[in-house]
Parts: structure tokens; C-alpha cells; sequence
């Protein structure tokens, strides 16, 4: 198949075609160099080429023939949980009764959207033992800033203005460190020790009462459960502080404990891992955040309640003097919302807690599958994603981790995530989602058995792949010394 | 294998100080420039700064890693290498050609606390 | 089998058993004391529903609203119902668009890339501007990140900001300010409503920022933001609309600094607010300092073009507290939504928009001040969006109901007599005499201002 390499910019024009799309102008065009100014108007025309429908569907269509998807093939990009998206969400999101609602519209003509979110905050309540939720975030990040923004206004809220130090283990998501820097806290880190787990006697040494908190993914970084989960939440309490929860390995835990269980006051959400809604390429997301009671009062505006006077009824409550305020514009990504809510529908109580069993279950086979080709950092039993390394065969072939992730894509495989945590030399963190199938399991554990091979036979084969996709390999150091950003 | 020079002295954040008179130049170690790979930009913003040792005084980024500098002694920043600007990709191919500032030192007592060559060396490795 | 899991729960315990594994100790890792055991549930139900019984729950929640394509609407401040053409979701529905990730792997992800590299060309040619990011969460926290980036550029803790700006918008920048410890000083309209002559002096700003349209639907001079921001040393900021960019002048075209907004009127559905498509361009001197992702062209091993993420050391997964901003999420499909909406109205369509949505206001202004029921309450020119005021007083709540009745979904009240309305080109001739005839009969006949 020959790929066009055309811009859009690139593209022969076609002349005027504006009435093809839009309707002709049915009031008469006011004069608007009188009404506005001339000073205030456009001189030139903007720089824009004018296309036909069909050069422009051929170019995006192509386009999206270089890109992989979770319907092409297995997609174990660890920590990012990239399950098979329902189809009938999209179609329940793209209902008309939905997609055509003005977030202004007065509330007692939203009553269905008003209803779906109330009825999702309280699934969510229940899955994730929390007391509310907000779907004001727009994406997982987002949602940590909300979250952490709020224990600094239950901080604040208590005259309690000492607290500057977030506590956050060496393993966490860049993301943690960089939101609790966006709300000023120091970051103090808290080392793993040799298991991968936070090392509980380190933590002890960094608490003092200048924090005002920790931040904890659990299942880890690594794919580890932190056993002493309670233990840790206990300390931090004791010590005047809140902890978070960063549900980016929520998978794993689905209706086998809840964060509000292991002691946890705040937990956001990434709805496109654990609820299966569309990546994107990169949004849009939802980042739900869910709080205990104690910060209630600190939840962003408006929220949404039941009416007093008729339980039926929903309202959006803005009159809530402690709030943070708003994160973003209106009350969110609503459209992501139906989707997650229509994916909590499919599976119910039973059904999630089957997703995390085939999530653990998954992962687990396949790193037996591979355990013997690779280097394997730590033995504490995985759950949803694990590591293996690229150690032997960078020490014997030279072959690093990189090489091994090209590699996969010329057997038809996304690659893991790679060089994260940074805590772990040549990592590669597979996580095959509990929606894998068994084909595409054993397909990827023969292929990494079948590259750990090729590695000691024909080196140059890992280090020029890919072999068969548009491009190989794209400079990256270029591209990064002399930007070019734009046409 | 890394290359070391017994003419500058070198502090343990991977930067080297080479001595002229008051003022002096600063870059990052040939070990440096090898574990970050290929430098896309050098980034300073402290000129007409008077920094404390240990201060940021910039950063160097390769395509998957950011590094802040570090001064190596007090000082004042009085210069930023302008050829750097353009071509970062100097300090891969010679780490102690391409400085990255030059500065007024105003503790000259402070270069006692300074590695040689021989000790940064054991540190670096 | 659940949902869509496609394994049963034999062959787990069979591939499990394996490779010497068990199902049931799958979760010994969690201590029991916090192990989930038989409780009961009040909001999640204890088995799932089918694809038929999902459709019926949900399409009945969905028609329980009243939507805007079978009202009259007049709704606007941030969000606006412009025609959306069908080709836009045949292809953001394509899986390899709608199901990928963040263009980590750049060889199997060069169409989000490419995407992503159009709509930033696409944003540049628009704002006028050198730089643009791959996209941000929606129009307000792009204002947000837009000011925090003139902090970091100036190293300077205050900013000041025209109370021109849509409300939802000034409550995220106070929100993000106040846990940064940074301030924000909000500057009031003049009578004319509009920020000139009440910019601020002195040094120790490290940006101004304005909107235009601004919040009225007025049209803003930003010759004398840039001049001001000049003068003082300041970085100059726009929020702006991209369709009326088809009309006027750009912000790059002036000097603007920073140009930030909501993309959402290119073709984005309303969908209850969310989600949105914020985007942020800037000069070439502060790009390195910008939020996001953001792609960039090179060439491959043999020489081919090439797309990649770019810039990626200013970013939290390297940076780490020390990063731009904790942003990792784009809103890639949404942006490449909105370059397709570009690509398919061209120069042309998007003026046309743009003229359309302008001559229909300025009709409906009219219309409604002939009445002699209203007034302007601003004289300044204005786009697509625009303030009237009671010209007797009264409750627009209790006019906004009653046209509920009617099928019309009235324009926003602002205060009990001030009312926000906007159109866009999807707004007839006929549904703007009618409404105008209904609102001046409920008002002259059925009295429904009281009093």
C-alpha cells in the first residue's frame, strides 16, 4: 500500500465552496467595515486552503491507516490500561438527548444528564468506598490537581498553613510530583526498598508536621500491591495529614478493595483505564475525583444534589462558600461520563470484580511465559502489569530496550511502556488488560520469547526495527535541536 | 571512556570550573555530556546573576532527560557561551572546549572544596 | 464471562494452572482486612446489563433533556452550537483515531502525530502566532496555563486580568492562582465594556489579559493591550474565538504574546459542556516554557519525514515537579476534530460561518431593541453574542420559564433584567422574527415580567 505523505497544507485547492456545508445567509449582511471598524478587521483573508469533502476524507483516512488501535491488536502499554473501548458506548455518548445539551440550559431541563451523573457518583461511591465524587477534571492529571488543591484547602481551612511538604515514593507518575508542585507543596521522596514496595521505616523518618500529605498508587508503579497499605495511611493520619490515591492502577483492584477500605481521603480516576473509554490519541479523558466527607465542603462548584422538596429532582448546587472554586469551565466532560457510566451498567458488582481477576490473571500468565527470556527485577507477585528488563541482553548484545519495543511492533504488537518507573534500569512494563484475548496472549508471549532469541542470533535485527511500518525510526534528537512545530 | 582533565577542578553534580585570574568558565564533564547522550538545548537564565555555590544557574536537556546546573562556587554570572544557543550539540563533541558561563568568582576560598580530577573521577564511576 | 472479558473463568484457572498458578490466590497480596467481602450496594448493581438493556436505560435518561436542536436556543458564554459537518465523526470514529494512545511509539502513531502537527499549524496560521501546543483540557484552564506560563517567563508573581473575561473562565485562573500562591487582579470593563483604558501600570505584572469577543460578545482593540503590556514589560494575552479570527484581526497580526481559547465552536458538539478543546499559541521566545505536548517534524533513519512529540524535557514525566505543568492529557481526537472542521469549511466556509453568525446577532439585536422593550447596554460592536437590558425592569427567570413553554431556550440572564443572547449560523431568519414576536407578546400581553 503506498501512503500519502501529503500535509493538507500540501493539497490542490478547490475554489469557494462554503454553501456546499452551510446554508445561504437569510438576513442581510450589515456593511462590516461601518459596524466594527476597520481597524478591528482582517486585511487579508486567513491562510487557509479551501478543500473538497473527498481530498479531505482520503487525507485523514490514510492518515489513521499509520496509526494502531485497540482493534488492531494487543496494546500492553503498561500503566495506561488500554482495554477494548464498547462500541454502544460511543453510540449511547452520541445520543442526541445528550449531545445536543447547552451546559447553561436551566437545570430542569437537564434532568437526564443531571440524573446519569448522580447515579455515577453513587456506582462510584460504592466501587471505590468514597463519600462524592466530582467529574469537574478533565483527564487523570487534572484530576490529581483538583485532588490536591483541595488538601491544601482543608489544610488552609484548619489555619494549618505549616503544612508545605507532599510525601510521594520514588515510583510515583511524574504527574504526582508535578501537580503537588503546581499547588506549591515540597515534595519529599520516599524510598522503595529492595521488594519495590514503599520502605515503611524511610517513610517514618520523613514524617514530621510540616506534611500535609501523601500520594500512593497501589497497585504501585510496578505492578506491586503495598501490603501495608493501612499501616502507611495510619502514620500519615496520626501525623495531621491526608492521603491520595492515584487510581492509575485502579484496574487491578476493582471490587476487591476500595481506596476509602485502605484509608485513603482523596482518589482520582482515569475513566480510559479503568472504564474502557477511548484514549483518543491522547483525550479527551475524564478525571473524576472522589472524597471522604471531611472534604466535602472543598469540592469544586457547582455540585450536584437532590432537590429537598422532590427526590426526584437534581439541581447544581454553586453556592458553597469553601469550594477551591472551578478547574475548568462548566461541570465537565460529560460526553466521557456517559460512557463510563454505560461501562459500569455492562459489568455491575459481579462484573468488575471479574475485570480485575482477568486483568491479574493475564498479566500474571504472561510473565510465566516470559519469565525465563528476561530479566525479571522483582519477585513479589505482579498484579495487573509487571517489569521485566532488556539487563541480559543489553549486557551480552547490546541490545536495549528500546530495540526489544521496536522490535514487537514488526511481529504486530504495541509495545509496553518503556523506561518507566525510573527507578528500574531498561524497563518494559507489560500490562495485557483484562480484555486480551488468549490468542493475543500467546501471540505476544511468542513473540517475546521469539525476540529474546533473535537478540543472540541476529542483533541487527532488533536494532534496525521497525522494518515494516511508514517510517523507521524518527530522529528524535533533530527534532528536538531545531523544532519544527508547524507549516 | 570518559575523558578527565587535571587543569579544572570539578564539583560531584557533574559540573568542571576552569580558573582565570577572578573570573572563571564553567561546563559539565565529558562523563556528563556521555550519560545524557545528545544535548538539544542548554538554557541559562541567571546573566547578571550573583549565585550561591549550589544554586541553579541553568539546565542542559538531552531528547529524554533535563539537568540543572549547579554552580560550583559563589559567583556572579557574567556571561552565557551564545554559540551554545545554536548548537548545544558542541558540548557532545568536546565537553571542556564548550563552556557554558563564564563567572566572577567571588570566594576564591571556596576552590579548596573543589575535586580534582582524580577524586571526581572515582566518584563519577 | 462478563462484559466484555473474552475468557471464561475455566480457561483463566486452566492457563493459570498452566504455568503452576492458582485463580484463587490471584489477590493473597491484599490483606483480608481490607478485602472487599459480601457487601451490598445501594448505587451499583450486583450483575451487568446487556447491550439492549444499556441502550433502554440510556436512552431514556437522554430523552428526559430538552435539547437545542428541538428548542429555540439562544445560549451561548462559552460554548455555541455551530454546525458541525458529517464527515467529522466518520473520522474521529475511525478506531485507529478513537482507541489509541499518546503518540509514544511514533512509528505506529504517525496519523495522531500528523494530526496533531496540522492542527498546530492550523492554530498558528489562525492566532498569528509561531508556536502552538498539541491542545489543553478547554478554553478556561488554557487561560489558566496561559498566565502561569507569563509567571515562569518573568519570574514575577502577579497577574492582571480583564473582567471582560467569561466568568467560568476567571473562577479557574483564582482557583489555579491561589494554590500556585500566585495573585490575580481583575481589572473592570469601562462604560463602554470593554478593557480600554483601565490596564494598570507598573513592573510587577507578569501578564494582562483580555477576551475578545469578551464575555459580552464585544469585540476588543488589542493594539492597546499591546502597547500597555510594552510599556510596562508585561506579557500580553489574548483569549479568543477562532471562527471570528476568519473576520478580524489575529492576535499575532497585533504583537500579542499569548493566545489561548476554546476550540470548541469548530464543530465540537455542545455535549453538556464537556468535553471541551482547549488550545495555546504563543511567540517563538516562550516555547520552551509552554504547557503540553507538543509535535514536531524530522525525518526517519532513511530520510523520510517524519512526526514525533517534541520538547518533551519541558514535561512531567522527565521534569517531574520541575515540569511546565503537570498536563499529560491532550485533546488529541477533539483537536483533530477541529482541523478537519478547518479542512472542510477552508478560508471560505469558516468566513462564511463567521459572517453568518455576525449579520444574524447584529439582526437579532436589532429586532429586539425595535421592540422598544430593550436596550443595549453596550454601544461597542459585537460578534456573535451580545447584552440587552429591560427597558422596564422586571424578572427575565420568569420570561426564561414561560419561553421554556414555547419551546425556546432563552438567553442567559446575567443579572434579573441584563440577558446574554447568542446565534450562530445555524440560526434562521424565522426562528429569530418568531422569538422576537413571542418574547414582546409574553412581555406586552401575559405580562410575565410581573410588576
Amino acid at each position: 500500500m503506498k501512503y500519502q505523505t501529503n500535509l493538507i497544507f500540501d493539497l490542490p485547492q478547490t475554489g469557494d465552496n462554503a454553501n456546499r456545508i452551510l446554508k445561504k445567509c437569510d438576513v442581510i449582511k450589515p456593511n462590516f467595515a461601518e459596524f466594527y471598524g476597520e481597524h478591528l478587521l482582517r486585511e487579508k483573508d486567513l491562510n487557509i486552503p479551501n478543500l473538497s469533502e473527498i481530498q479531505v476524507l482520503r487525507h485523514y483516512t490514510n492518515m489513521s491507516a499509520k496509526n494502531f488501535g485497540v482493534e488492531n491488536g494487543p496494546y500492553p502499554l503498561g500503566s495506561c490500561t488500554m482495554k477494548y473501548n464498547p462500541k454502544v458506548n460511543e453510540n449511547m455518548a452520541n445520543l442526541p438527548g445528550f449531545r445536543n445539551t447547552h451546559p447553561l440550559q436551566p437545570t430542569e431541563t437537564v434532568q437526564g444528564n443531571l440524573t446519569l451523573l448522580y447515579n455515577l457518583e453513587q456506582q462510584l461511591n460504592d466501587i471505590f468506598g468514597m463519600d462524592h465524587f466530582t467529574f469537574q477534571p478533565s483527564a487523570g492529571a487534572h484530576g490529581e490537581l483538583t485532588g490536591i488543591m483541595m488538601i491544601k484547602a482543608y489544610h488552609e481551612a484548619n489555619e494549618d498553613f505549616e503544612r508545605t511538604v507532599m510525601l510521594i515514593p520514588d515510583s510515583a507518575h511524574g504527574t504526582n510530583p508535578a501537580s503537588a508542585a503546581m499547588a506549591e507543596f515540597e515534595i519529599r521522596e520516599i524510598k522503595s526498598n529492595a521488594d519495590g514496595l514503599v520502605d515503611v521505616e524511610d517513610l517514618k523518618q520523613k514524617i514530621d508536621d510540616k506534611i500535609a500529605g501523601i500520594m500512593l498508587t497501589n497497585p504501585n508503579t510496578l505492578g506491586l500491591f503495598e501490603k501495608e497499605v493501612k499501616e502507611i495511611t495510619g502514620l500519615i493520619h496520626e501525623a495531621g495529614g491526608l492521603c491520595y490515591y492515584d487510581g492509575a492502577n485502579a484496574n487491578a483492584i476493582l471490587m476487591q478493595t476500595r481506596p476509602g477500605d485502605m484509608g485513603f481521603d482523596v482518589v482520582h480516576l482515569n475513566v480510559h483505564k479503568t472504564f474502557g473509554t477511548p484514549h483518543g490519541g491522547g483525550g479527551p479523558g475524564a478525571g473524576p475525583v472522589g472524597i471522604k466527607k471531611i472534604l466535602e465542603p472543598f469540592l469544586p462548584k457547582p455540585v450536584i444534589k437532590k432537590l429537598d422538596a422532590d427526590q426526584t429532582k437534581f439541581i447544581l448546587d454553586y453556592d458553597r462558600p469553601q469550594s477551591i472554586g472551578k478547574v475548568r469551565a462548566f461541570t465537565g466532560s460529560f460526553s466521557v461520563c456517559v460512557k463510563t457510566y454505560a461501562y459500569i451498567l455492562a459489568y455491575g458488582k459481579q462484573g468488575l470484580a471479574e475485570v480485575s481477576e482477568a486483568a491479574v490473571a493475564n498479566a500474571r500468565y504472561l510473565l510465566e511465559r516470559v519469565r525465563d527470556s528476561y530479566h525479571v527485577p522483582y519477585q513479589e507477585p505482579a498484579m495487573h502489569e509487571f517489569i521485566i528488563t532488556a539487563a541480559w541482553q543489553k549486557e551480552k548484545y547490546g541490545i536495549i530496550t528500546t530495540d526489544i519495543a521496536k522490535r514487537l511492533i514488526d511481529y504486530g504488537y504495541h509495545p509496553p511502556t518503556v523506561y518507566f518507573p525510573l527507578i528500574v534500569q531498561e524497563a518494559m512494563m507489560f500490562e495485557p488488560t483484562d480484555t486480551e484475548t488468549l490468542e493475543g496472549l500467546e501471540g505476544l508471549a511468542d513473540a517475546l520469547n521469539a525476540i529474546a532469541k533473535e537478540a543472540t542470533e541476529n542483533p541487527d535485527l532488533l536494532k534496525n526495527a521497525p522494518h515494516n511500518m511508514s517510517i523507521t525510526r524518527p530522529d528524535e534528537t533533530k527534532a528536538a535541536r531545531n523544532p519544527i512545530l508547524k507549516v | 571512556m570518559a575523558d578527565y582533565r587535571d587543569d579544572r577542578y570539578y564539583v560531584d553534580s557533574h559540573e568542571w570550573i576552569l580558573l582565570d585570574g577572578d573570573t572563571a568558565t564553567i561546563g559539565i564533564s565529558d562523563f556528563a555530556q556521555e550519560e545524557l547522550g545528545d544535548i538539544v538545548y542548554v538554557e541559562v537564565d541567571s546573566v547578571g546573576e550573583n549565585l550561591e555555590k549550589g544554586e541553579i544557574f541553568g539546565s542542559v536537556e538531552s531528547v529524554k532527560v533535563a539537568s540543572d546546573l549547579y554552580m560550583p562556587v559563589d559567583g556572579e554570572v557574567l556571561e552565557f557561551n551564545a554559540d551554545l544557543e545554536e548548537k548545544p550539540e558542541l558540548i557532545n563533541e568536546d565537553a571542556y572546549a564548550a563552556w557554558i558561563i563564564k563567572i566572577k568568582v567571588s570566594d576564591s576560598a571556596q576552590i579548596e572544596d573543589l575535586l580534582d580530577a582524580k577524586k571526581y573521577q572515582d566518584i563519577a564511576e | 464471562m462478563s462484559g466484555y472479558i473474552p475468557t471464561s473463568r475455566e480457561k483463566r484457572a486452566e492457563l493459570l494452572e498452566s504455568v503452576g498458578l492458582k485463580l484463587d490466590n490471584l489477590f493473597d497480596a491484599i490483606p483480608d482486612e481490607i478485602k472487599i467481602k459480601d457487601k451490598n450496594f445501594s448505587g451499583l448493581n450486583a450483575q451487568g446489563l446487556s447491550e439492549q438493556e444499556i441502550i433502554a436505560q440510556l436512552t431514556n435518561l437522554a430523552e428526559r433533556n430538552q435539547r437545542v436542536d428541538q428548542y429555540d436556543s439562544y445560549l451561548g458564554a462559552g460554548f455555541y452550537d455551530h454546525y458541525s459537518p458529517a464527515v467529522i465523526d466518520h473520522i474521529i470514529g475511525r478506531q485507529e483515531f478513537l482507541t489509541s494512545y499518546t503518540p509514544y511509539q511514533a512509528e505506529m502513531s504517525q496519523g495522531t502525530l500528523q494530526a496533531i502537527f496540522e492542527w498546530q499549524s492550523y492554530i498558528c496560521r489562525l492566532t498569528g502566532l509561531d508556536v502552538s501546543n498539541s491542545s489543553i483540557y478547554d478554553g478556561a484552564s488554557a487561560a489558566a496555563e496561559a498566565l502561569l506560563l507569563t509567571c515562569r517567563q518573568t519570574k514575577k508573581d502577579k497577574v492582571w486580568v480583564s473582567e471582560g473575561l467569561n466568568p467560568e473562565y476567571l473562577a479557574t485562573i483564582k482557583t489555579y492562582f491561589h494554590a500556585a500562591g500566585l495573585e490575580v487582579e481583575i481589572g473592570a470593563l469601562n462604560e463602554q465594556g470593554t478593557a480600554a483604558g483601565t490596564y494598570p501600570s507598573g513592573d510587577d505584572y507578569a501578564g494582562f489579559l483580555i477576551q475578545s469577543p469578551n464575555f459580552f460578545g464585544i469585540v476588543e482593540d488589542m493594539r492597546e493591550l499591546v502597547k500597555k503590556a510594552e510599556q510596562n514589560q508585561v506579557l500580553s494575552v489574548v483569549s479568543c474565538d477562532l471562527i471570528s479570527l476568519a473576520m478580524f484581526k489575529s492576535p499575532g497580526e497585533v504583537g500579542v504574546d499569548i493566545a489561548c481559547g476554546e476550540a470548541q465552536p469548530l464543530g465540537i458538539p455542545l455535549n453538556f459542556g464537556g468535553p471541551a478543546v482547549g488550545f495555546l499559541a504563543a511567540k517563538q521566545k516562550l516555547m520552551r516554557k509552554m504547557p503540553g505536548r507538543i509535535a514536531g517534524q524530522t525525518t526517519d533513519t532513511e530520510g523520510k519525514i517524519a512526526y514525533v512529540l517534541t520538547l518533551q524535557a519541558r514535561e512531567q514525566h522527565i521534569r517531574r515537579e520541575k515540569a511546565t505543568s503537570n498536563i499529560c492529557t491532550s485533546q488529541a481526537l477533539l483537536a483533530t476534530a477541529a482541523t478537519i472542521y478547518l479542512a472542510l469549511n477552508g478560508r471560505s466556509g469558516l468566513k462564511e460561518v463567521a459572517e453568518q453568525s455576525a449579520a444574524k446577532a447584529i439582526y437579532l439585536h436589532n429586532k429586539l431593541i425595535q421592540t422598544g422593550l430593550f436596550e443595549a447596554i453596550y454601544n461597542k460592536p459585537f460578534f456573535r453574542e451580545f447584552a440587552v437590558k429591560l427597558r422596564y425592569g422586571g424578572s427575565l427567570d420568569a420570561l426564561n420559564k414561560k419561553l421554556l413553554e414555547h419551546r425556546v431556550i432563552g438567553g442567559l440572564a446575567l443579572s434579573d433584567d441584563v440577558w446574554l443572547l447568542a446565534v450562530t449560523e445555524k440560526k434562521s431568519k424565522k426562528a429569530m422574527d418568531d422569538f422576537v414576536a413571542l418574547v414582546a407578546n409574553l412581555i406586552r400581553h401575559e405580562n410575565v415580567l410581573g410588576g
